[in-house]
Parts: C-alpha cells; sequence; structure tokens
C-alpha cells in the first residue's frame, strides 16, 4: 500500500513581465512512492526544485507555479484523493493540518510573536476543529507537550523567551497535534547547532516510531540523511538523479552527482583532499540538454548530451537516472 | 616589527551588554575572559567554534574593532586597538584584517555590479590612484581565488552563482593585502558542490599568500578539514583550544565531546551512537546567567564544585582545558599557560 504516489509531476513557475515570458522548469517529470511508516529524505542543492515539490504535494499551488502534468494521489486508508483534483476548502477542511502538515525552516515566523504559545496552538485547532471545551482542550494540549518530552512551561511562554531548538520543537508539536498520515519537514535543522539539531531530529524519530506515519524529511545535508532517513530521493535540477534506502545510497552509490555529493563530505579524523565539481548548478529557465548534470560530469559520454537518461530500476528500490548504468531496461 | 611579536593577541578580553531597561535589566557577559594569540611569522587558520550565542560573532567584532572590549586588551602587530584614534590611523588598520561574511548575496547591493566593489575597494585603501591602475589590482586579486576580471565584468550578484559570489568577496578583502582575514560562517549559505572550494580557497591562501585566517563557524567537520588549532566556545568562554587534530580526536572537555558526538557523519553504520538520547537547554538566558561552569546543566560528569565558582584553565597534553575534571577537583590550581 503507498499513502502517496506522485506521478509523472510537472510543475513549472510561468511568469510574463514587460511582454518576456519566462518558464523555470522546477519540477520535471519526478515520480515516486511514499509508504506508510517511513522517514524518506529528500537531497539536493538549492533551487533543484525540492521546495517546488513540497508545495505541489501539500496542494500549495499558486500562480506563477502551474502543475501541467501529472497525478499526486493519496491514500490515507478510509479516504482516497488526488490533491490537484480538489478544491482548496475541501483541502482544507479534510487534508490540511488533519492528515499533511508541515514544520517549516523558521520556526519564528510560524509562531505569533505577541502572543503566547499556547494561543498559535488555540487558533490552529479552532481553525480546524471547534474547540468547545477550553478547559479539556488545555489539558489536551499539556498531556501533547508533556508526551513529547517538553516542558508545560513552554505553552505559557512567548516565542522570543525560547531558545531557537526549542521553538522548533514547539513548531514540530504545533504539526503533530491531529496525528497527521503525513509530516513535511522542510530544512528543519538548517539554523541550528550540532547539538540542538541532534536533539530536534531524534523528536522527529520518535514520533515517528511511536505514530507509525510517514515523515517527508527534506535537508541538503546528506550527513542528517545518513542518520535519520529510511530511503533517500536525490534530486538535481528538477529531476530525480537517484533513488534508494539509505545504506545502498551512502554505500553504494550509482550516480556521478550521489558519488560526489558523499565523497565530498568532509570528516572528523579524515584529512584527504575533497574537490568541488566544476561548473554551477544550471539555470532552470534554461537548463541543459539531455541529461542535465551533463555540463558537470566527470564521466560525461556523447549520448548525455543528448538523450535525457531514463530513471531505470536497478536493484529493488533503487533508481537511478544515468546512461552509465545498464541494469534495467535501457 | 620585531620577530617574536604576536600577529594577533587576545589578552583576557571580556565584554558585557546590558540587556533591559535603563534602571533595571541585567548584564550579559557575551566574551568571558578569553586571551588567544595568532603568530605574525606562520601564517595559520585559526578556528573558534561553537553554538550560536557562544560569543564567537562578539569576539569577531572585537577583532575588527567594531567594539571595544569592557575589560582586557586586543593587540594587533603590537598596538592597542583601543588605542586607535584617527582616521589614517584606523585606515591602515582595515587595510590588514579584512572580514568575509556569511551571506555573499547581502554582502553586495543587488543593483551595483560587483567589480563596483572592487574597484571601490583598491581606490579607497589607496592600491591604486586611477581606474586603469585598479584594474590590474583587481584583476590580481580575482586571479588568487580562481577568477578574471574578464569573468565578473559587467555582472550583477544574482548572475553569479553562490561559490562564486563568495569567491569574489574573498577576492574583495584581498585586495588591500590584508594579513589577516576574518571568516564569520563563510561557507553556510553556500550550495553543498561548491563549499570545498571556498575552503580549499583559504588553505590556498594561507600556503601562498601567507595571510592568516581566523575562521568562525559552528560547522566542526569543515573546521577539522581546514585548520591548523580550533577554540571551541561556550556561553562566552573557550572551554577548549588546541591543535584541531587533538581536540576534535581526543575532545578532553565534556562539551566538546558532546559537540564531537552530535555531528552527524555521513555513515548509517554509525546511526545507534548519534541516536542516544540528549538533554537541551530551554532557554539560552539561564545557561549565561549560571554561576560557575555554564555546561554544568547538562554535564554527564558535573560535580558539586562545577556549580560554585569558574573552572581553571589545565594544560592537557596539547589542549588547554576549563574544567575541573583535570585539575584534582579544584584544590590545588594547576592552572597551565595561556595558549
Amino acid at each position: 500500500m503507498t499513502l502517496l504516489s506522485v506521478q509523472n509531476l510537472r510543475a513549472y513557475y510561468q511568469t510574463e513581465a514587460y511582454g518576456i515570458s519566462r518558464t523555470v522548469r522546477a519540477v520535471d517529470g519526478v515520480s515516486f512512492d511514499l509508504y506508510p511508516n517511513e522517514i524518506y529524505g529528500v537531497a539536493g542543492e538549492s533551487s533543484c526544485g525540492k521546495t517546488t515539490l513540497i508545495k505541489v504535494i501539500s496542494g500549495n499551488i499558486k500562480p506563477p507555479l502551474k502543475v501541467l502534468e501529472g497525478s499526486v494521489h493519496y491514500n490515507f486508508g478510509d479516504y482516497q484523493v488526488d490533491i490537484l483534483q480538489i478544491s482548496q476548502d475541501e483541502l482544507r477542511r479534510n487534508i490540511r493540518w488533519k492528515k499533511i502538515s508541515y514544520v517549516m525552516q523558521g520556526s519564528m515566523s510560524v509562531l505569533n510573536p505577541v502572543r503566547k504559545v499556547i494561543r498559535t496552538f488555540q487558533d490552529i485547532v479552532d481553525t480546524h476543529e471547534h474547540i468547545r471545551d477550553k478547559k479539556k482542550f488545555l489539558e489536551q494540549m499539556r498531556a501533547h507537550i508533556n508526551q513529547l518530552g517538553l516542558p508545560t512551561e513552554v505553552l505559557n511562554a512567548y516565542p522570543h523567551q525560547l531558545s531557537g531548538g526549542m521553538r522548533q520543537r514547539v513548531a514540530i508539536a504545533l504539526a503533530t497535534v491531529f496525528q497527521p498520515a503525513l509530516i513535511i519537514a522542510d530544512e528543519p535543522t538548517t539554523a541550528l547547532d550540532v547539538v540542538v539539531q541532534r536533539g530536534v531530529l531524534q523528536m522527529i524519530k520518535d514520533i515517528q516510531a511511536r505514530s507509525n506515519n510517514t515523515v517527508l524529511l527534506v535537508t541538503h545535508d546528506m550527513a542528517v540523511h545518513a542518520n535519520v532517513a529510511d530511503r533517500v530521493m536525490i534530486m538535481y535540477a528538477g529531476r530525480i538523479a537517484e533513488e534508494a534506502p539509505t545504506e545502498s545510497i551512502f554505500n553504494a552509490p550509482l550516480h556521478p552527482y550521489t558519488q560526489h555529493l558523499i565523497q565530498s563530505l568532509p570528516m572528523i579524523g579524515e584529512r584527504s583532499t575533497k574537490a568541488s565539481l566544476k561548473g554551477t548548478p544550471p539555470n532552470l529557465a534554461d537548463p541543459p540538454s539531455g541529461c542535465r548534470f551533463h555540463p558537470r560530469c566527470p564521466y560525461v559520454m556523447d549520448v548525455c548530451r543528448t538523450e535525457v537518461p531514463d530513471l531505470v530500476s536497478v536493484k529493488e528500490h533503487h533508481r537511478v537516472a544515468c546512461h552509465l548504468v545498464k541494469g534495467g531496461s535501457l | 616589527m620585531s620577530a617574536n611579536e604576536k600577529l594577533v593577541d587576545v589578552q583576557h578580553v571580556t565584554v558585557e551588554f546590558h540587556i533591559g531597561g535603563l534602571v533595571g535589566g541585567t548584564l550579559l557577559t557575551a566574551v568571558n575572559d578569553v586571551s588567544f594569540s595568532l603568530e605574525s611569522d606562520k601564517p595559520e587558520i585559526f578556528t573558534l567554534a561553537g553554538e550560536s550565542g557562544s560569543g564567537k560573532t562578539t569576539l569577531s567584532r572585537l577583532l575588527l574593532r567594531d567594539l571595544e572590549p569592557t575589560r582586557g586588551r586586543v593587540l594587533f602587530e603590537g598596538r592597542d586597538l583601543s588605542t586607535i584614534r584617527k582616521r589614517s590611523e584606523f585606515k591602515e588598520f582595515m587595510k590588514k584584517v579584512q572580514p568575509v561574511f556569511q551571506n555573499p548575496f547581502e554582502t553586495f547591493n543587488p543593483l551595483r555590479r560587483v567589480e563596483a566593489y572592487l574597484f571601490d575597494t583598491a581606490v579607497n585603501f589607496g592600491m591604486a590612484s586611477n581606474r586603469r591602475e585598479a584594474a590590474r589590482v583587481v584583476d590580481d586579486a580575482l586571479r588568487n581565488v580562481g577568477l578574471s576580471l574578464d569573468e565578473v565584468r559587467l555582472r550583477y550578484p544574482h548572475e553569479l552563482s553562490g561559490g562564486q559570489i563568495q569567491r569574489v568577496s574573498v577576492a574583495r578583502a584581498l585586495i588591500s593585502k590584508p594579513k589577516l582575514i576574518l571568516a564569520d560562517e563563510p561557507v553556510s549559505m553556500v550550495d553543498a558542490s561548491l563549499r570545498m572550494e571556498i575552503v580549499n580557497l583559504f588553505q590556498r591562501l594561507r600556503d601562498e599568500q601567507k595571510v592568516s585566517v581566523i575562521y568562525i563557524t559552528h560547522d566542526l567537520a569543515t573546521a577539522y578539514y581546514i585548520s591548523d588549532r580550533i577554540a571551541i566556545m561556550l556561553r562566552g568562554y573557550i572551554v577548549e583550544s588546541g591543535p584541531v587534530e587533538d581536540v576534535l580526536e581526543r575532545p578532553a572537555h565534556p562539551y566538546t565531546q558532546l559537540l564531537k558526538e552530535s555531528v552527524p557523519e555521513p555513515a548509517p553504520k554509525k546511526r545507534a551512537s548519534w541516536a542516544k538520547h540528549i538533554t537541551l537547554g530551554t532557554t539560552e538566558v539561564k545557561e549565561y546567567g549560571r554561576i560557575g561552569c555554564k555546561f554544568a546543566g547538562r554535564c554527564p560528569q558535573v560535580m558539586d564544585i562545577c556549580r560554585r565558582a569558574d573552572p581553571p584553565d589545565v594544560q592537557v597534553g596539547q589542549q588547554t582545558v576549563k574544567c575541573y575534571l583535570y585539575s584534582g577537583h579544584g584544590d590545588k590550581t594547576t592552572a597551565g599557560a595561556q595558549p
């Protein structure tokens, strides 16, 4: 059973200003499945389409972003839906926050700076499910916060009184109020220090292990994926370069881009010289022909310049888009 | 300048900030009795590492003379920075100490071409008297970072990649032929595939241009990769310092041990040790206000004495460690020499 099935998704930003039209191909032919009870990592550099992908699968599509093709099909057990086909109203009533919730990078902008944390909880819960008994609600929220291992005093604090790590954990607590089937975490620890990052990620793992839901963890930090994710998808320039279980991605990466990402990570205790890739990430308004990685690839062949490589399965759950890999049906 | 003169000598510096209203409020000690120095005849990369709120940036502002210490002295080539009063003297100082900032896209005005900054810097520091001469100076600086004037001419910041523009901002710092570059989180905004080129660049500057670099970061993995010496900061104190191999491979202070353990390693096999649960502080203010060792609230090896008074600096092998664990319970203070 899949929780989410994304098929051949194409989402472009189309703008027209002063008679010049411009198309940014942020997500270009992406297909993948999410299963219940897993942590799925998405990795990639800035402007590779990570955030656009999240926007589309959470149904947050506003111009200039346009979905040209594809489907985003959810199966919540009792309730099945293509999120691209339903109205904003239905999305708000039945799905957002109840089935899919979202943890952002800057938790300061999630919490209202002039109201106590409990008021933000109240606002959000009230929007989705009318609060009838305020006392009972307070009790529930205290229990929820306690269950996550946070002190109840945080509910009566203002956001600025909390440390960055505590704020981020409050934002996670807020995202899990309704026990959603899918939690999307977009760079949840990027602005945090290593010790705090470890605490926040441990909390995400604990929540997932307890409620057996699915977490979509987006971060550019490969070391975080190595420690948290069950499966990892590597995106490059709007397409999937490789997708595999975490062990395979780190021990036997097949795509040259994945190989570079893993080899270039500095590690304590190891001092060999690490190099950067030549060239720069491509401009998605004018992406390179064929394989989008070919101008930077150390193993580039003629076919790479003209033909787009298919994403083929080389092993169970291991898919890769590269002309070098001939294991599948190429 | 005599041979044994230090390039930078920070002597028991303390910075206090007053927080709150005019009457009430509290004192926050952002930098607390910090001492370190860099030799002038031996260029090196010195890392200041620590979490946010540990005082790294305050210390860098002190070194740029953007801030004056409440107590203690900062000497640059033997001159106390607080005695610099005249504009011309300050300019001389700025020529020798140059900053590189975290976000290169904020360093440059998006509406101005990047080369305009390079020409301005060359002319303002008197490295060139006219544009034609400046072009040569600017081109030299850009070649040092692997670019050239032809590549960046007429370009606006958004037309360069994150890695390129950060290299331009290093080139700008190099124009005045500085002796010291202060790099405050220079790679945290740069894409992963381009990060190593910036890091390698600092190494090359040290080896070829004999420029010392103070590298401020919270990323211990890159710190290990490039630096010669490292100082770990916690709530205003340097808790451990020494050669980077010693400090990060065999950390002595419990806080450094926790930090090192918390750096996620890109190896799925080692997940188990990283997943061990840790306690986090609720608020930052609590730790700043603590008497004695600031880490006492989270330390697994905490003793009574840790909560009563500041630990002394103890020499453990190559490292200087601020911890009672190594001082014989603090009965006989065997405080080691400052690094």
